[in-house]
């Protein structure tokens, strides 16, 4: 019985790679680099803090 | 598809971006720190009976205990603060400089890795001593630990930390029963620590014993430091990260004292020093078989949930250094769709998976540990720059540690106790780590930081520091 488990676990294992490779592939096709990477660090910080303490 | 994708281009031009999702409470922050942690009390500490007896793995239970709640409160201050996806690689950017930061990233990220493989072999050959299988391996456990839980990191961060807390909660709820179901208010009924733990065993190689445990007693608390990775990602990085960091760290107390009780009044310390599974052989002492299976899935869970939350804070590290350039930017595309740093989970997939089936267990959770105290060493240096740079009264900080600087200079002097324990194990690694991060300094300093936007990698709206 382990050793069926042990198939099925790499089974589970392909199919999500193939999942995430495909949704990757799929993602990057779609949007424009610029967008993707277009997040930035301490933008509601720059909103909500004012430094009046 | 593409009408999400027409969607995005709308709000990219009206000056929204693809940032990631702030949806996490401070039980998310728990479920992230503790589920990194718990795997230490299920094994890991106990190594610190083989180096100095029990009582040496009860002493340093409470010293580097010391260490990490000065860990804890110190991370709590500054991040709640600097509430960036990246932790304390963003605090070391914005006080300490590109260089430190660069550097504590790859702490974090080698940490976070080597200990995500290590959970998932941990995994792996739990399930294979307990199925007992003949021709049964570890690599098909090993692998479905590590892409499960990158698929659901990949899928996005509240189902991620959703699951990470019921996992670890079952795992804590094993520990809790095992305590209980032993009767630990009458010794001598199912526990027998007057006769293992005596005063000719307790430290059976003195007190160079205590010292040298001090590298295997990291293991009751290490990757608490983990939580501040979420800051970008909490509703409330001021309230819901100190919150969740410093119930963690309660937590963790407790369940290393009831770890090392019932296992060292149930195990003699020879073989509770040697044993992958301290927890589950202290359960199949007591001759219940409900028991033993309880441990037996508090220890797959504890050591599933610690790889779940390594994975999100490996990534979330990468992801930082592609965002300032610190490496590609190609690294910091956000996911449209699940809001997630996919390319970074993704690319650390192979990396995970090549050490998990390749390296040594030992060798894999050495890294992490040596990583791990240098950033710790950091911290207890970045935190005396911080309130010089900006004292309190001069930016709001969502939670202020008490008896400021004692922490810092308990925190620096257990780390360096903690490297010279290391050193008497693992010289040669320690020295070998040390020279990879020189030449990944100087490559960084002299070619990688051309690349780098200087001014637009400062983001906090903070006042000069002072003396600047």
């Amino acid at each position: 019985m382990w050793i069926t488990i042990s198939y099925l676990a790499w089974a589970i294992s392909a199919i999500l790679v193939a999942w995430m490779a495909y949704d990757w592939f799929k993602t990057d096709s779609t949007y424009s680099e610029e967008q993707l990477t277009s997040s930035r660090e301490g933008e509601i910080e720059a909103v909500s803090e004012k430094h009046k303490v | 598809m593409a009408q999400a994708a027409q969607a995005t281009t709308q709000t990219t031009t009206n000056g929204s971006r693809i940032s990631l999702l702030r949806v996490l409470g401070p039980a998310h922050v728990w479920a992230l720190g503790v589920g990194i942690v718990l795997v230490g009390e299920f094994t890991g500490w106990n190594f610190s009976a083989d180096k100095g007896g029990a009582l040496a793995a009860l002493m340093t239970c409470w010293f580097v205990g010391l260490l990490y709640t000065s860990v804890a409160m110190i991370d709590s201050e500054v991040t709640s603060t600097v509430a960036a996806a990246g932790g304390q690689y963003a605090q070391a950017k914005h006080i300490v400089g590109p260089l430190m930061a660069f550097n504590v990233a790859l702490f974090l990220v080698f940490a976070y890795t080597m200990l995500e493989v290590s959970d998932a072999i941990l995994a792996g050959d739990t399930i294979v001593a307990y199925a007992g299988t003949e021709g049964l391996t570890h690599d098909a456990f090993i692998a479905l630990v590590i892409v499960v839980f990158v698929w659901l990191n990949y899928r996005g961060v509240l189902m991620t930390l959703n699951v990470n807390f019921v996992i670890t909660a079952l795992a804590y709820l094993s520990i809790v029963v095992l305590f209980f179901s032993v009767q630990p208010w009458s010794q001598g009924a199912v526990l027998k620590l007057n006769e293992l733990v005596t005063p000719q065993n307790a430290l059976p190689y003195g007190w160079i014993g205590v010292i040298a445990a001090f590298q295997f007693a990291i293991w009751y608390y290490l990757g608490i430091e983990g939580t501040t990775q979420a800051a970008e990602e909490v509703r409330s990085p001021a309230r819901a990260l100190p919150y969740g960091t410093m119930a963690g760290i309660i937590t963790l107390l407790i369940a290393a004292a009831l770890t090392w009780y019932v296992c060292a009044s149930l195990l003699p310390w020879e073989y509770l020093g040697v044993t992958y599974y301290p927890l589950w052989d202290a359960a199949k002492m007591t001759g219940s078989p409900v028991l033993e299976f309880m441990l037996f899935w508090g220890t797959v869970l504890s050591a599933v949930a610690s790889a779940n939350g390594c994975i999100n804070d490996a990534a979330r590290a990468w992801f930082s250094l592609g965002r300032d350039r610190y490496l590609p930017t190609w690294f910091s595309a956000v996911h449209p769709k699940y809001r997630t740093p996919y390319r970074s989970i993704l690319f650390l997939l192979p990396i995970a998976l090549a050490f998990a089936f390749i390296a040594d267990l030992n060798q894999a959770i050495t890294f992490s540990i040596l990583s791990g105290v240098l950033q710790y060493t950091f911290m207890s240096i970045n935190i005396v720059m911080f309130r010089n740079k900006w004292p309190l009264g001069t930016i709001r900080r969502g939670y202020t540690h008490p008896f400021h600087p004692i922490p810092a200079i308990c925190l620096f002097v257990l780390c360096a106790i903690t490297f010279f324990a290391i050193f008497l194990g693992f010289g040669s690694q320690l020295i070998a780590m040390v020279i990879f991060y020189i030449i990944v300094s100087v490559w960084f300093h002299f070619y990688r930081y051309r690349y780098v936007r200087r001014g637009d990698q400062f983001t906090m709206p903070w006042p000069k520091p002072r003396g600047y």
